[in-house]
């Protein structure tokens, strides 16, 4: 599913080394959390699975694809197999539920029917059926990240990586959006979340891998995040 | 790419213009401006070089034909006059014509004492071409019957210089406006997409590829292109008429004849609308294309 091997990765125009020699694996059907303070490198982690920067050395291999030597071109095949959620959401803002997670689903040249059957079944499984003709600004911050996790989830991807998905949100729609990704890893998607939320992570009881400057300092199975974060 | 998937890539570029309608309308606007500056410089130059072009008609060659020949056999040497290459017109006037046209012009004191046969037959002639005067006049000249040739060679030149100072300034100012006007545009469809990055980032994350994107762009782009385009060429067409019809009125109108908008009407409006689509469309993928980058 992810493979990393010795990846190391320095930003080129600034010349910050953002990861270190990093390896770790991540197995089909795994729910995996990535923890770390800020600038430990967990989003050029996130940037390297979707494809969005290249490393300097080392090998990645995501849902079968060598991340290393991809043609750029061919990167859209990658991230058709990824279901990717921002802390920030990004919906688009003139379009309404439906046509927002619709959407995805047009990029990958779906038919019509498909559209309609596929949509209202996923939007049913975050909890906004219903909502389908709102627009994004007259959704809550929770609902709004519903919607990104059922775009992420509308075409059915092998993996589903979220960047802070709960940094918006309180207490209360954290856990029941922990709870969303847990229920969908359930049905066998693979999930990678980024996240701050100590509390949220050691309830959840899962694999935790933590970062700091660059390195995998800890990769705990027991699901105990014993990283304290700064 | 299927069919029913264009299909809504093109919808979707129609759908944007109304959903951007403030900056599809400032985008429209600016192609019209910059093609009207574009159009009016062009048919002010044309309108300059046809001036040139009739005043230089104005500049006659006179051909006078040896004293010895009789009427007839002067009028005979027409054939060969008018076998000449760049001769737009032949005119024959006897010498008793044109005795009377000095008479009309000069006076009477000065003609006194004349014989109305003092003068030659004469051909005035108009040339196609005034910067080939030189190479005609020795062409007339080497006519046997002809005896002298009377072109003003001086003035030609000038003429020849004034249209390609004309010319060349028309040239480089059109050139000119047609580097910032592309420059202007390309800008305004660039500032247009500036608000969109947000929504071209996210169509890459959810695996869409270049073409899915660029497509509603460059439906959109084409679409906008030929509304400024055919908008352009309206506004143009009534600025044209408006102030055609003020210099033809005005006192300095009667001596100038402007091209008719009907006369150009359609090189301009192939030259609107491809301007208006190249611009477009052109300007619509290259916009996006730093946003595809990611």
């Amino acid at each position: 599913m992810v493979e990393m091997n010795n990846v190391s990765m320095v930003y080129e125009s600034s010349g910050t080394e953002a990861l270190d020699r990093v390896s770790f694996s991540i197995e089909e059907g795994e729910f995996v959390f990535l923890v770390g303070p800020s600038g430990s490198g967990k989003t050029t982690l996130m940037k390297l699975i979707t494809g969005e920067v290249r490393p300097k050395s080392g090998k990645i291999i995501v849902n079968d694809f060598d991340m290393r030597k991809i043609k750029r071109r061919k990167l859209p095949k990658v991230r058709r197999t990824l279901g990717v959620i921002f802390q920030d959401y990004r919906l688009i803002e003139n379009m309404n539920v439906y046509d927002n997670v619709a959407f995805a689903m047009r990029v990958v040249g779906a038919r019509r029917r498909e559209i309609r059957e596929r949509v209202p079944y996923v939007l049913e499984l975050v909890g906004l059926d219903g909502r389908e003709k709102r627009m994004p600004n007259e959704l809550s911050g929770g609902e709004q990240q519903r919607v990104a996790i059922a775009r992420a989830l509308v075409n059915n991807p092998r993996m589903i990586v979220a960047d802070e998905p709960t940094g918006n949100l309180d207490p209360a729609r954290s856990l029941e959006l922990m709870l969303l990704f847990e229920k969908i890893n359930d049905m066998g998607t693979t999930i990678v979340v980024v996240t701050h939320e100590k509390e949220l992570v050691n309830a959840l009881g899962k694999r935790v891998i933590a970062i700091d400057n660059g390195r995998v300092i800890s990769d705990g199975k027991g699901g105990y995040f014993n990283y304290e974060i700064e | 790419m299927r069919l029913n998937r264009s299909g809504y890539l093109i919808r979707e570029g129609f759908r944007s213009i109304g959903t951007h309608s403030f900056m599809s309308f400032a985008t429209v606007t600016i192609i019209m401006a910059c093609l009207i500056i574009m159009g009016s410089v062009t048919l002010l130059s044309l309108n300059i070089d046809r001036l040139i072009k009739s005043l230089e008609n104005q500049n006659e060659v006179v051909a006078f034909v040896d004293e010895t020949y009789t009427e007839d056999s002067a009028r005979a040497l027409q054939g060969s006059i008018e076998g000449i290459d760049n001769i737009s017109s032949v005119e024959f006037i006897t010498r008793g014509q044109a005795f009377d046209n000095f008479m009309e012009n000069y006076s009477s004191d000065l003609s006194e004492g004349l014989d109305d046969q003092v003068l030659r037959d004469r051909y005035v002639i108009h040339l196609t071409d005034i910067a080939r005067m030189a190479e005609t006049k020795s062409a007339l000249e080497s006519i046997e019957g002809i005896a002298k040739v009377k072109a003003h060679l001086d003035y030609a030149k000038t003429f020849i210089t004034i249209r390609n100072v004309v010319s060349v300034v028309s040239l480089a100012l059109i050139a000119m406006l047609v580097f910032v006007s592309i420059f202007i545009m390309s800008n305004t469809i660039k500032l247009a997409t500036f608000g969109r990055r947000e929504e071209i980032a996210i169509m890459k994350m959810v695996g869409a590829s270049n073409g899915f994107i660029r497509l509603p762009f460059v439906v959109e782009g084409l679409v906008l292109g030929i509304l400024g385009g055919g908008l352009g060429f309206l506004a143009e067409w009534g600025i044209y008429e408006l102030l055609t019809k003020k210099v033809v009125n005005s006192v300095a109108g009667s001596f100038l004849a402007v091209i008719p908008f009907e006369q150009i009407a359609l090189p301009m409006f192939i030259a609107y609308m491809g301007i208006g689509v190249i611009i477009g469309a052109f300007g619509g993928v290259n916009a996006i294309r730093n946003y595809l980058d990611v």
